[in-house]
């Protein structure tokens, strides 16, 4: 494989779209952006960002912990994907209101707990699990068939289940108060939520590693929020806008050999800091 | 095992690290800013690749590099702080670079760094040398002492801004050189528990002083001395379970005792987070 990037769209599309692991990576990254900026719109309104990545983290102690116990990967990753969830759930909400302080303490210590265990399932297991970069940023050129056919199964449970939860989630993020006021079950939206987050984080993770998860769930929503506030605008530009990160950076990956995370990452600052700063300028 | 000089050296360096981050994580916890604590201390990554691809000592790198990420996160706050998304992205992208200072250095050496990857993202307190040790010792207790010499006004200016304000304490400042001294803790801490772990000394013992005191100067103290028997338990656990590496035992000793401080306190809390909001 040599790639050669020519001024030709068409001839570079034709050559990105003849190797099978680029079709499978593109075709992941399309799911990925999609279900992710949904779920991703929602992490931003409720201020959950800290969680998201910390969630995603979790995939670590998940990877290493099955492969020490011989069990399938994709076990341990959403096994301990829903016991963070859970964690942070019930660790961080002790009284009735929302602290931030206290929040933030128990989803730090339950990120710096699961790092450890992870390190720790490591060096039990001994051998190479894979190596951390591949756990920080996935590979692209790895995703096979039935990993493409298994996220697009989740991430259509995923959203399913976003929208049937979305019009009273909406209410209990915007105004958790008056949600409570009208009967709307905050404790328990919020709850669901954090499991359904932790759930679609470990299938995106799997595939795209740990911190490109953050890059393409949550800033593309940040971005879109920082532009409009209009519910239905923000979402579909949600989407648009992590659509064109995906394949912009699989696409400049491929031709100039530099890491996809570089890309995304980058792509993604760029994306936010443009919004951020076309808001100030509004003002 | 205190016959041992690596040991001994592990915990000099670990005791005084474990004081600072306690002291430094009390504040982090009190003006929720844990993510911001954990964001430096994943740029302390970054900095010692960005050194390793240089060439130059991975220290320079560390320090560089969550200074500056400090100095960055205080300008984009503001008057407020900077919220959790714009950290998020920002350090999502310091991590992008990190990978390329990784290919980077893989390309230029030809392989090796995986184990400088290991090393910086989970470090290991038994592998400083003397000199290491002591010059980490040097460094905790300076940021000991500057936290300890602000705590009072910084206090003052984590629970009521305003106020603060117009007595004529220099709120933003504060905030600015309180980041530094977390990025200054984080990249120290790098090389004893590594930079991922760093957070475990820096959330979990001061989560649970603020669950278990809610005066302030009792809570610093409950937190510097869960962190500091963090340490101690956690290398005793290693060094006699060969099978556990110290990074690992050192923060589930702390964050099991956050879990105690849950269980314990979960009655109904004031405290000074409780009249906060």
């Amino acid at each position: 494989m040599n790639p050669s990037f020519s001024a030709n769209p068409i001839t570079d599309l034709n050559e990105l779209l003849q190797y099978p692991f680029m079709v499978n990576a593109l075709a992941a990254a399309t799911i990925v952006a999609l279900v992710g900026a949904l779920i991703g719109w929602f992490v931003v309104l409720r201020r959950e960002s800290f969680v998201c990545h910390t969630l995603s983290v979790m995939s670590f102690p998940g990877a290493s912990g099955a492969a020490l116990a011989g069990l399938p990967l994709a076990s341990g990753y959403f096994a301990f994907a829903l016991a963070g969830a859970l964690a942070i759930a019930f660790g961080s909400r002790a009284g009735a209101r929302r602290s931030l302080s206290h929040e933030s303490a128990v989803v730090g210590s339950v990120g710096a707990a699961a790092l450890a265990l992870g390190f720790l399932f490591l060096s039990l297991y001994g051998g190479v699990l894979e190596s951390v970069e591949t756990l920080l940023f996935g590979s692209s050129v790895g995703i096979t068939v039935g990993q493409v056919r298994t996220l697009a199964v989740v991430g259509l449970l995923a959203a399913t289940a976003l929208a049937a939860i979305g019009r009273p989630l909406f209410y209990a993020s915007i105004d958790e108060q008056a949600a409570r006021a009208d009967g709307v079950p905050v404790r328990a939206l919020a709850i669901a939520f954090l499991v359904l987050l932790g759930l679609a984080v470990a299938a995106i993770a799997q595939i795209v590693g740990v911190l490109l998860t953050f890059a393409l769930l949550v800033a593309p929503a940040a971005t879109a929020q920082q532009l409009t506030s209009r519910i239905g605008l923000s979402l579909a530009l949600a989407v648009a806008l992590a659509l064109v990160e995906a394949w912009a950076a699989l696409t400049l990956s491929y031709f100039t050999n530099l890491s996809l995370g570089f890309y995304v990452t980058s792509i993604a600052l760029a994306l936010y800091a443009i919004a951020r700063a076309a808001r100030e300028l509004r003002r | 095992m205190f016959a041992l000089p690596f040991v001994r050296d592990a915990l000099l360096a670990g005791s005084l690290i474990a004081v600072a981050s306690g002291l430094l994580g009390y504040f982090v916890v009190l003006r929720a800013q844990v993510f911001a604590g954990d964001a430096l201390s994943h740029v302390a990554f970054t900095g010692a690749l960005a050194a390793a691809a240089a060439g130059i000592d991975l220290r320079i790198g560390l320090f560089a590099a969550t200074v500056a990420i400090a100095l960055l996160f205080a300008a984009l706050g503001g008057r407020a702080r900077a919220d959790d998304v714009t950290i998020g992205v920002v350090f999502a992208w310091i991590l992008g670079l990190g990978v390329l200072f990784l290919d980077l250095f893989n390309a230029s050496s030809g392989g090796g760094s995986g184990i400088v990857g290991a090393r910086a993202l989970f470090g290991s307190i038994f592998a400083l040398s003397g000199g290491e040790a002591r010059l980490a010792a040097l460094v905790a207790l300076a940021l000991i002492a500057a936290t300890l010499a602000v705590a009072r006004p910084l206090l003052f200016a984590t629970l009521d801004p305003a106020v603060a304000l117009a007595h004529g304490v220099p709120v933003t400042a504060l905030g600015a050189l309180f980041l530094v001294l977390v990025g200054v803790d984080a990249a120290e801490a790098t090389q004893a528990v590594g930079a991922l772990l760093l957070l475990g000394l820096l959330a979990a013992p001061a989560g649970a002083a603020h669950r278990l005191t809610a005066s302030p100067y009792r809570g610093m103290a409950l937190s510097a001395v869960l962190a500091l028997a963090s340490v101690w338990i956690g290398i005793a656990l290693s060094y006699r379970v060969s099978s556990l590496p110290p990074s690992s035992a050192i923060v589930l000793v702390a964050a099991a005792f956050y879990a105690l401080a849950l269980a314990a306190g979960s009655r109904a809390h004031a405290g000074v987070l409780g009249w906060r909001r």
